[in-house]
């Protein structure tokens, strides 16, 4: 291999460590973002001149050309609310093609030396791990099967048995590397990565998108050594290290217990049920009503959360807030860490809707605000404000920290349904007599109460 | 220095870069961090380029492919949809913007 091949390796690993430093700070966020796309250009470029030979140039490229696209499409079309499963998409097919590499390399070389050995191993169980693991994620975001957590019957031991098959499985394929073994670990190790993931629900699934996506890094970083290629050493492990850094910061500010996530698929926790609330009375009003409570309160929190997203009311909100402003009346956002899917998700939703910036309030900042504030309106939010957060020591969200909205003189839910948030329980402040809730659809209900205080 | 320290070296100080860069990142910016990071580790479509192009068998040649497809999608996806989640961040100016009737 070349010096200059050596050169631009090096001068993309630079490149990387720059990328993930910008992404750390608002300001350098998306240059950070461009160099990285920078030094993973140089990298592909360089590739073709690292004496690889012009065997199969032509699928190659055609290869490189088609996912390119398909990449390029999938992320302009998808929508603002869509992102974090499409992110679990793609680090699922990240993990897919490090462990299909190292499977590759098994077939060519055959038998390598035992750190050879151990490495491939290890891509083939990761990659494949983060891969089955960040379909399920996808289909749980998508809402293509349930978002909560399942449990299914002696899947605790399932899991233990598969994890210690897929451990004698690598073992023994270190000690005689043959073909038939490697694809019986591969199974395993997809059908781990899927028990792995099944029990997670609600607010635990972007903290498992983190962790596979750190996953993934190491089993690129091992494929690197497979290869001996130290560009893919370095990148992977960066990607790995920083993963594994951004993985406990996201647990700690929801409040998760990292080991709970990481070890949920060996406990048989029992998941608190729905209860059989559905029956108690709530009170509910019409949109005058609503646009009246507002329209004369001093000071207003507006929390919204993933339903305001579904129902791209974003800009409703922001002419409700807007109008609102207008009569004098005190707005700020409280925004969750995990408001819509993702920590930082709401932030970036609202912005899209052009909410200006310093009416955004973290958690910390607006809770002690609470208890001074005439009317909270949640839309499209349930988990962030159930305080069965605080009090109920057997609900899956038990200490997350959460928006202190029971401490308000009113609040007001606009909610579809009595249908339980993302993580399935059930909020008992939708029962407390100073609850007001309006039904419906968050747009068509934001639009009516806007109609409704223009009125007034 | 044998090669596999050599090795060994550039893994564990990669380490302790990954683990120090990304140490003070605010909550607001932990999705486009990890889907950045996401993208970077789609830099495996180098592998599989290479294990493509010395491939002598149809079979490799297709798993080789699919390799190449899927690391491309990762990277060049990743990059983008990080992008257009950071261009909701750019800074804007103070009054209300044009109302968008949607």
């Amino acid at each position: 291999m070349s010096v200059w091949v050596q050169l631009a390796y090096l001068i993309a690993a630079i490149l990387f460590i720059l990328a993930l430093k910008g992404l750390s700070s608002p300001k350098n966020a998306r240059n950070g973002n461009l160099m990285g796309a920078l030094g993973a250009l140089v990298a592909t470029v360089a590739v073709f001149f690292s004496g690889i030979g012009t065997r199969n140039l032509p699928v190659i490229l055609i290869a490189i050309a088609v996912g390119s696209i398909v990449g390029i499409i999938a992320s302009r079309r998808v929508k603002m609310t869509a992102m974090p499963q499409l992110v679990a998409l793609f680090n699922g097919v990240g993990g897919g093609a490090a462990a299909l590499i190292s499977v590759i390399e098994f077939l060519h070389a055959g038998e390598g030396s035992i750190p050879a050995l151990i490495a491939t191993v290890f891509t083939v169980v990761i990659g494949a791990i983060s891969f089955s693991g960040s379909i399920v994620t996808f289909l749980k975001l998508q809402e293509l099967m349930t978002s909560r957590p399942v449990v299914i019957p002696a899947g605790r031991w399932i899991t233990i048995l598969v994890a210690v098959a897929t451990v004698v499985a690598a073992v023994w394929l270190v000690i005689s590397p043959m073909t038939w073994l490697l694809i019986v670990l591969l199974v395993l190790a997809l059908f781990f990565g899927v028990l792995f993931v099944l029990p997670v629900g609600g607010a635990d699934v972007p903290i498992v998108i983190s962790l596979l996506n750190a996953f993934t890094g190491l089993s690129v970083a091992a494929s690197g050594y497979v290869l001996d290629n130290v560009l893919l050493i370095v990148a992977g492990t960066l990607v790995g290290a920083s993963g594994t850094v951004l993985t406990s910061l996201m647990a700690k500010a929801m409040g998760r217990p990292l080991t709970s996530t990481l070890f949920g698929a060996f406990s048989a926790k029992a998941v608190t049920a729905a209860g059989s609330g559905e029956d108690r009375p709530v009170r509910s009003a019409g949109p005058n009503d609503v646009a009246i409570m507002l329209g004369f309160a001093s000071k207003v929190i507006l929390v919204p959360g993933y339903g305001l997203a579904v129902a791209q009311a974003q800009s409703t909100l922001r002419e409700l807030a807007d109008l609102l402003t207008e009569r004098g009346v005190t707005v700020d956002y409280a925004i969750h860490p995990v408001a819509g899917r993702m920590p930082g998700h709401m932030n970036v939703l609202l912005a899209e809707a052009s909410v200006p910036y310093d009416q955004l309030k973290e958690m910390d900042e607006i809770n002690p605000e609470f208890s001074s504030t005439d009317v909270v309106l949640v839309v499209g939010a349930n988990d962030v404000v159930n305080p069965a957060a605080r009090a109920d020591k057997t609900a899956p969200i038990y200490g997350m920290p959460i928006l202190d909205v029971d401490a308000a003189h009113q609040v007001v839910f606009l909610k579809r349904s009595m249908r339980p948030g993302f993580a399935g329980i059930e909020n008992e402040l939708l029962f407390d007599p100073k609850t007001t809730l309006l039904f419906g659809d968050a747009k068509d209900s934001l639009t009516k109460v806007v109609a409704a205080l223009k009125s007034t | 220095m044998s090669p596999e320290i050599g090795l060994l070296t550039i893994f564990i100080l990669s380490i302790f870069v990954g683990f120090e860069v990304v140490s003070k990142v605010s909550t607001v910016l932990h999705t486009p961090l990890m889907s950045g990071a996401n993208a970077i580790h789609g830099i495996v479509l180098i592998g599989g380029i290479i294990v493509t192009a010395q491939s002598e068998s149809v079979g490799v040649t297709i798993l080789g492919v699919i390799a190449i497809l899927l690391g491309a999608i990762n990277l060049v996806g990743g990059f983008v949809v990080t992008d257009r989640m950071l261009e909701m961040f750019k800074p804007r100016a103070k009054a209300p913007a044009k109302e968008d009737s949607r």
